[in-house]
């Protein structure tokens, strides 16, 4: 199929342009006298932000409901499942674990600075032609995650799964198979998963 | 449109969209996190406000007071709403526990208060300063406890069957029968767990209300939200356009959308709810334990003669049954049969459905059942179950089924999977330290019809827009409903333009009990019917004989641009599917065989799953990537319904112990293999126009089994007490060892 068809309006297409717009104020300007603020300067996807939260703020919040980059997902918020995963200075972390005043000047990379529809990152491009999603809401984070791995095997950082740390660490199905733990997918995509990072191993081979 | 006679060819049997493997249309905007789930439509309303939801830390009891002093005065906090300050709001139509209100808790984790603030952080901390005073009441919450007073009850989804559902006469052919097997079986209660929690935002204007919220049935929660409200449906909006997952947790309104309503009326601001994750779990509903207990008798060359299927679950008061003996109905031919299902009270968060109700559990102890018997009978497993095929409804011999490719299903499986290999002998193959089994079973999910109604528009430009309240869970809602209309008005793909999952459309079947792909396209088959006529007549053709192919209309030696037809102004067609009796003359089902092998270490008996395939017969395949995804994500819900996912019941206090993602839990990567699926190729004209067939839930039945029987035969240790986890296997592991 060469053309997609298009989804209503009211699924709409609008986060592109938000990153490029000035942060949304914090909600609640009146009650800053009394609750603990923090000014945050946070670079999301390239874009720099001047943020000044609630210190309880986490740093999914801040990119879900201060800068409506949506696309991070809240499935747990306690960490067990992985939909909010991010990449903080090219490291992948859950993004609900963390306060978003603990990153100050960080470089975080979310699924919105990965690709767009029109131009997908290839890893976002294999779990499109590998059907390895269903619901979607866990795919972001799968997809920063599988990007992130392939990094972490390429640095040599090992895992459980890792037999000979002294020998170049393959991507192996293993390999793969325990890194990608962390992300819970319900929907159970986890083969067409496994076989859209293997495609881009592959690939890169 | 009436659908009383089995469809002849029509223009989906072209073939030339609906079939194909059509990556899913909605898939760039799910791999990029453009897709609006309900907590982030920021877009919808300005100026919302966020809620917070507490539950109640007793299971069974009443409310004396509630402080909310110290939580009012917190900053930012516009309002708390307590539970006694409404009386109890009724429960929706088709659940047991009302969501609010009043003083009585009738179950753990029950909302007692809302608090709304100017944001999120602001309303939990407030939450945490509400002061409750409880005076607890006696609850019960141990099933096997409740087992001796509990009653028989009937199968809510087969209102025309006797409570006990007998068939010739059991116990004299029970008696008679040279060969026979009594075994009991348990299954825990389990959770959806989907990944997006209950979500809402809801804004009121005028008297009306809008709900953006996360539904698999738009038009049950409309329903139900008028009903508690005391509103006329008609001034309510639901939409949810992007689901994160469902498996029936979403089929009924939940407290978040009451009470995102409730807390927006009360402060006129619109206002954002997420059940937080510790609270889905107890304050949400659950897929029923049961407690089983199967009866077979057979002849010595293995011919089933009776069968007996009895189910035990726990329920709230006015809760309905687990119907677990549901598929012992039609799986298998014997003349003589006894089904029953018993419901006790149990003072637990309230039983309701969850994907395959019925058919998943009882699936999981019937084909640990049949693994037993065949090895009693010294046959193969799946000799065993071809010699107990039916082509009829076993109680209705009259009754045929319109498609049923069981055997079929089997055989391709067993080749394609190797089965020739498997060792007989229990516990006999090695693979270094790990201990090797196959294992397999049958499945059978009904396939449900129901009526759906859908609208497409022909726009100037020759697009078309297709409009329905029909969601997509994760389904491939929009992506089978492009293919329909694309080969209905012979258009590109890429010219369908997609409206799902608001209340403004047509009212569609919604997602649920595997019925969502073959009713809702259905419904849109009987819209374009409609659409097809309206462009032929304003075209000059006769509709009976005009051809839609290419973008163009062609009659005889004519042949029209489609476009052509709406250049003066669109044209709508409007239309939906409702169904005569072909479902009672013929008896509709999906069936599959499920083939697994595992690795069980022989130290430390944790169990790995090596291969997995399903063999589905569910008629016409609509798309071949996302039925293909459906089956897999049934097969890995299944290995976690085998192996780990059970709730833990506080006896004590009554409440699931084991309530988030860490405690509850579920299959990841490094549990799930590479899996096949193979559909056979069976369109079912009895079903629909589209003679599609459900197939979400037919993936998970018999999973369970198929992978508990695999254990067995790694081992030799047969576990009937689902999840088969180590210790279950170390009790008896030391003397086989």
């Amino acid at each position: 199929m060469s053309e997609s068809p298009k989804l209503s309006a009211s699924s709409g297409l609008a986060s592109a342009s938000i990153a490029e717009a000035p942060a949304p104020t914090s909600p609640h300007p009146s009650s800053r006298s009394s609750i603990p603020h923090s000014s945050v300067s946070l670079r999301v996807n390239g874009t720099r932000y001047a943020l000044t939260l609630d210190t309880r703020t986490s740093l999914l919040d801040a990119l879900r409901e201060h800068l409506h980059l949506t696309g991070t997902k809240k499935g747990c918020d306690h960490g067990h499942c992985g939909a909010c995963t991010v990449l903080v200075n090219g490291t992948r972390i859950n993004a609900c674990l963390s306060l978003a005043a603990m990153h100050d000047a960080d470089e975080i990379l979310t699924i919105e600075g990965l690709g767009t529809p029109d131009d997908l990152h290839p890893m976002q491009a294999a779990f499109l032609r590998h059907d390895a999603f269903q619901c979607g809401y866990c795919t972001p984070g799968q997809i920063c995650s599988a990007v992130a791995i392939l990094d972490e095997i390429e640095r040599g950082v090992p895992s459980h799964a890792t037999g000979d740390l002294t020998a170049r660490m393959e991507a192996s199905h293993s390999e793969l198979r325990e890194r990608m733990s962390g992300n819970i997918c319900r929907c159970g995509a986890y083969s067409n998963i496994q076989a859209a990072i293997a495609e881009i191993v592959g690939g890169a081979a | 449109m009436q659908f009383t006679t089995p469809a002849g060819r029509n223009p989906i049997d072209q073939l030339k969209v609906v079939g194909k493997p059509v990556t899913r249309v909605d898939g760039p905007l799910k791999v990029t996190g453009n897709a609006r789930y309900a907590y982030e439509r920021h877009e919808v309303v300005p100026n919302q406000a966020y809620g917070w939801i507490l539950g109640a830390t007793i299971a069974k009891g009443r409310i004396i007071q509630i402080d909310t002093a110290a939580a009012e005065a917190e900053p930012g906090v516009l309002k708390v709403l307590t539970t006694l300050d409404r009386d109890p709001v009724p429960p929706g139509f088709r659940a047991t526990v009302h969501l609010f209100g009043g003083a009585e808790i009738q179950h753990y984790h029950q909302a007692i208060a809302l608090v709304v603030a100017e944001s999120f952080e602001q309303a939990r901390a407030a939450a945490h300063l509400i002061a409750v005073e409880y005076e607890t009441a006696h609850g019960r919450f141990d099933l096997a406890a409740e087992a001796s007073g509990a009653k028989p009850i009937a199968d809510r989804d087969s209102p025309d069957s006797p409570i006990v559902d007998r068939v010739g006469d059991f116990d004299a052919a029970f008696a008679e029968a040279p060969v026979t097997l009594d075994e009991s079986y348990a299954t825990p209660d389990q959770s959806h767990a989907m990944m997006e929690p209950h979500a809402t935002i809801a804004a009121w204007a005028d008297g009306t209300l809008t709900v953006w919220t996360s539904a698999q049935m738009i038009g049950w929660h409309r329903e139900d939200l008028a009903h508690m409200l005391g509103l006329d449906k008609e001034d309510i909006r639901v939409e949810s356009p992007f689901i994160g997952g469902g498996f029936g947790s979403k089929l009924l309104l939940r407290v978040d959308a009451l009470l995102a309503a409730l807390g927006s009326k009360a402060t006129g601001r619109p206002v954002k709810v997420a059940l937080q994750r510790p609270l889905i779990i107890n304050n949400g509903t659950r897929r029923a334990g049961t407690m089983q207990r199967i009866r077979l008798g057979a002849t010595r060359d293995g011919r089933l003669t009776a069968i007996s299927h009895h189910s035990l679950n726990g329920n709230l008061p006015g809760g309905f049954a687990e119907a677990a003996v549901a598929p012992t109905r039609l799986l298998y031919g014997t003349p003589n049969r006894d089904l029953a299902l018993k419901l006790a009270i149990l003072d637990l968060p309230e039983g309701n459905d969850m994907r395959a109700p019925g058919e998943a559990s009882g699936l999981m102890a019937l084909e640990i059942a049949m693994d037993e018997m065949a090895e009693k009978l010294g046959l193969d497993p799946v000799e065993f179950r071809i010699r107990n095929d039916t082509q009829v409804d076993p109680a209705k011999p009259e009754r045929p089924f319109s498609e049923r490719h069981l055997i079929e299903c089997l055989r391709t499986g067993a080749e394609r999977f190797g089965w020739s290999r498997r060792n007989p002998s229990p516990g006999a193959v090695r693979d270094g330290k790990w201990l090797v089994g196959l294992g397999m079973a049958a499945a059978y999910r009904g396939n449900l019809v129901t009526p759906s109604k859908a609208r497409i528009r022909l726009e100037r430009d020759g697009r078309l827009t297709v409009e329905t309240d029909m969601t997509d869970i994760g389904t491939g809602s929009y992506t089978i409903l492009a293919q329909t209309a694309a080969e209905m008005m012979g258009c590109p793909l890429g010219s369908v333009k997609l409206a799902l999952g608001d209340s403004a459309y047509p009212a569609s079947s919604g997602s649920g009990g595997q019925w969502g792909a073959n009713n809702s396209t259905a419904g849109l088959y009987a819209a374009c019917v409609k659409l097809r006529e309206a462009v032929a007549a304003r075209l000059g053709f006769n509709a009976e004989d005009a051809a839609f192919a290419d973008g163009m209309v062609t009659s005889g030696n004519r042949s029209v641009p489609l476009a052509e037809a709406a250049k003066d102004g669109p044209l709508t067609g409007e239309d939906g599917i409702e169904y005569g009796d072909l479902d009672k003359r013929y008896a509709q089902g999906t069936f599959a065989a499920h083939f697994v092998e595992v690795g069980v270490d022989s130290f430390t008996r944790e169990v790995r799953v090596r291969r997995m395939l399903a063999v589905c017969d569910a008629g016409r395949v609509l798309n071949p990537i996302t039925a293909r995804s459906q089956v897999i994500g049934g097969m890995t819900m299944g290995v976690g319904a085998a192996l780990m996912e059970g709730l833990a019941v506080d006896r004590r206090f009554g409440y699931f112990v084991n309530n988030d993602l860490g405690g509850y839990e579920v299959p990841v990567h490094a549990d799930i293999p590479h899996q096949e699926v193979i559909f056979l190729d069976y369109p079912d004209d009895k079903s629909s126009p589209m003679k599609a067939k459900g197939i979400g839930e037919l993936g998970l039945c018999g999973v369970g089994a198929a992978v508990a029987n695999a254990v067995y035969n790694a081992t030799g240790i047969r576990v009937r007490d689902y999840p088969v986890t180590v210790d279950k296997h170390l009790a008896e592991a030391p003397q086989r060892a």
